[in-house]
C-alpha cells in the first residue's frame, strides 16, 4: 500500500493543482493577518472560508483524481498487489496532499506571524484538525460516489450535490425544522443534527472553542454546555473519525466486489 | 496451470459466461476464440481476478485465487487497450512496474527489439496507439514468470513488430512458458497457437487442436473454419 501511496503523492505533488491550492492557502494566510493583525480574528474569518471551502475541493479533487486515475488502477489491478491497498493507497495520497496543502499553506503565514507567542495556537490548530478531517471525510466520501459510478459526468454531479446539501441545504432543513418544531425542546435534536452533519460539527467545535457561542443565540447556552467541554470535545472528534472510517470502510468493502 | 470450474458472470441482465469448465495444461500456447461479446476478454479477467465472478471457481498453479491476490506474481498480462496514466513517461512507467513487482528484469533486451529508445523520455499521452502497444508488450514481457496473458498482442503494430512479437512468443513458448492468447487475426493464431478454445455464447464450444477443427468442419483454412464452427453442431 505504501508504494501506490508514494506514487499518487509524488503524482500529485507534481500536478500543478496541488501548488495552486498550497498558494491559495499561503496568500490567503497573509492577506488576512495583514488585514486583521490579530490571529485570533483570522482565525474565525478563515474558519468561514476553510468550512465551505475544504470539502468542496476535497469532493472535486477526489472525483476528479479517481476517474483521471481509471488507467493507473486497471494496471495495477493485473499486478500482484491487494485490491485494498490499491484503493487505500490512492485515497490516502489524495487527502495526504491536500491536507499537507492546507497545513503548509495556512501554517506557514501563520507561524511567521508569531503563533507560537499568541494564546490562539489552540485555536489554531483546532481548525487545522477539522480541516485536515474534512478533507479526509469529503474526498473519502467523493471516491465512493466515484466508485459506484462508471459514468463521470453522473459522479461528479453527485459528489457536487452531496457537497452542495451538506454545506447548505442541511443548514436550511435544519432551521426551517427548529421553526416549526419551536414548540418542543429542542436540545437534543438539534445536538444529533449538528452530530450528523461533518461540515456543521466542524464549525460549531470551533465557534464554541472561540468563545462567541453568544453568536449562536437559541441553542448556544445547550451547545456551549455540552461541545464547551472536554467530554463534548472528545464526543465531536470521536463523531469527525467515525465520518472518515465509515466512507473509508465502505470504499475497500466495494472496491473487493467491483469488476473492471 | 489454470483450472477453472462451472464460471458464471453476469454483468446486470447480460450473461456473458454461463458456466465454463477450462482446463489448461502447463506450458504451450492457448487461443482463446470467439465472436466479438463471447466472453473470452471476461474470462481472462477472471483469471487475472480483475472481474468477479458470480458462481464457479478458478485455480492457478493448483491454488484457489479466491481471496489471494500473490497468484498474481506468476502471471504476466497484456490489457486489450493499453490504457497508461497520461502523465507518466516511458521510463518512470517501467521503473514503478519494476519496483511494484520487485522481479528480475530484462526490460533493456525488450526496449531494444521494439525500437523504443526515442521514445523512453516521452509522456504516454503523446505516444501513437502503435508504440504504447509497444510498450504495453515490454511491460508484458520484462518479467520471467510461468503465464503470460495475451489479450489482442497484435493491435497497432507494423508487419516488422509483429515478426518481432512472434519470435518472442515462441521464445517464450521454448522456455515452458503457458501462453494464453486471443485474437481476430486467424493468420497469427494459425501461426503461434498449438491449441484452440472457442468460446460461443458464454460456453467453451469447442477445444483441442487447430487440425481436429479443420476436420471437424471440413474446411482448409483456419479462417473459414471458425466462421464455420458456429454453424457446425457440437456433436458433429
Amino acid at each position: 500500500m505504501l508504494k501506490i501511496l508514494k506514487y499518487s503523492f509524488y503524482d500529485l505533488i507534481r500536478s500543478r493543482w496541488s501548488y495552486v491550492y498550497f498558494l491559495f492557502y499561503l496568500i490567503l494566510g497573509f492577506v488576512l493577518l495583514f488585514l486583521n493583525n490579530d490571529v485570533s480574528k483570522a482565525v474565525i474569518t478563515l474558519m468561514n472560508i476553510i468550512i465551505i471551502l475544504v470539502p468542496l475541493i476535497g469532493t472535486i479533487f477526489g472525483v476528479m483524481y479517481y476517474y483521471n486515475s481509471k488507467e493507473f488502477i486497471e494496471l495495477l489491478l493485473a499486478q500482484p498487489i491487494k485490491r485494498s491497498s490499491i484503493f487505500l493507497g490512492q485515497y490516502l495520497g489524495v487527502a495526504g496532499s491536500l491536507t499537507l496543502s492546507l497545513v503548509l499553506g495556512l501554517g506557514i503565514p501563520f507561524v511567521l506571524y508569531g503563533l507560537f507567542k499568541s494564546d490562539a495556537i489552540f485555536d489554531f490548530t483546532l481548525l487545522l484538525v477539522t480541516g485536515a478531517f474534512l478533507t479526509m471525510i469529503f474526498t473519502a466520501l467523493s471516491f465512493n460516489i466515484a466508485l459506484s459510478n462508471e459514468n463521470k459526468i453522473k459522479g461528479f454531479g453527485y459528489a457536487v450535490l452531496l457537497w452542495l446539501f451538506l454545506a447548505v441545504i442541511y443548514d436550511g432543513l435544519f432551521l426551517m425544522s427548529l421553526i416549526i418544531f419551536k414548540e418542543y425542546p429542542l436540545d437534543s435534536f438539534s445536538l444529533a443534527a449538528t452530530m450528523f452533519n461533518p461540515i456543521d460539527l466542524s464549525r460549531t467545535l470551533i465557534l464554541l472553542k472561540l468563545d462567541i457561542s453568544a453568536l449562536l443565540g437559541y441553542t448556544g447556552a445547550v451547545f456551549k454546555q455540552f461541545f464547551g467541554t472536554n467530554q463534548g470535545l472528545i464526543i465531536s472528534m470521536l463523531m469527525l473519525v467515525l465520518w472518515t472510517v465509515v466512507p473509508i470502510w465502505r470504499l475497500v468493502y466495494k472496491s473487493k466486489k467491483k469488476d473492471f | 496451470m489454470i483450472q477453472v470450474e462451472n464460471l458464471h458472470k453476469k454483468f446486470g441482465k447480460n450473461e456473458v459466461l454461463k458456466g465454463v469448465d477450462l482446463n489448461i495444461d502447463d506450458g504451450g500456447i492457448f487461443a482463446v476464440l470467439g465472436p466479438n461479446g463471447s466472453g473470452k476478454t471476461t474470462l481472462i479477467k477472471s483469471i487475472l481476478g480483475m472481474v468477479v465472478s458470480n458462481k464457479g471457481s478458478i485455480a492457478v498453479s493448483g491454488r484457489s485465487i479466491k481471496k489471494n491476490w500473490r497468484y498474481r506474481k506468476d502471471i504476466n498480462y497484456l490489457p486489450q487497450i493499453a490504457n497508461f496514466p497520461g502523465n507518466l513517461k516511458v521510463r518512470e512507467l517501467i521503473r514503478m512496474i519494476k519496483d511494484l513487482r520487485q522481479m528480475p528484469s530484462e526490460e533493456e533486451k525488450l526496449i531494444e527489439l521494439f525500437q523504443l529508445e526515442p521514445f523512453l523520455g516521452k509522456k504516454l499521452s503523446t505516444l501513437s496507439g502503435g508504440t504504447k502497444q509497444k510498450v504495453n508488450l515490454v511491460l508484458a514481457f520484462m518479467f520471467d514468470c510461468p503465464l503470460l496473458i495475451l489479450d489482442e498482442p497484435t493491435t497497432g503494430l507494423d508487419p516488422a513488430s509483429l515478426i518481432r512479437l512472434k519470435e518472442l512468443i515462441q521464445k517464450e513458448k521454448a522456455n515452458g512458458k503457458t501462453i494464453l492468447i486471443t485474437s481476430h487475426i486467424m493468420q497469427f493464431v494459425a501461426e503461434v497457437a498449438d491449441e484452440i478454445i472457442y468460446l460461443l455464447e458464454g460456453k467453451i464450444y469447442f477445444k483441442g487442436g487447430i487440425e481436429q477443427l479443420k476436420t471437424k468442419t471440413s474446411q482448409t483454412d483456419l479462417e473459414h473454419a471458425i466462421a464455420a464452427i458456429a454453424t457446425t453442431p457440437a456433436d458433429a
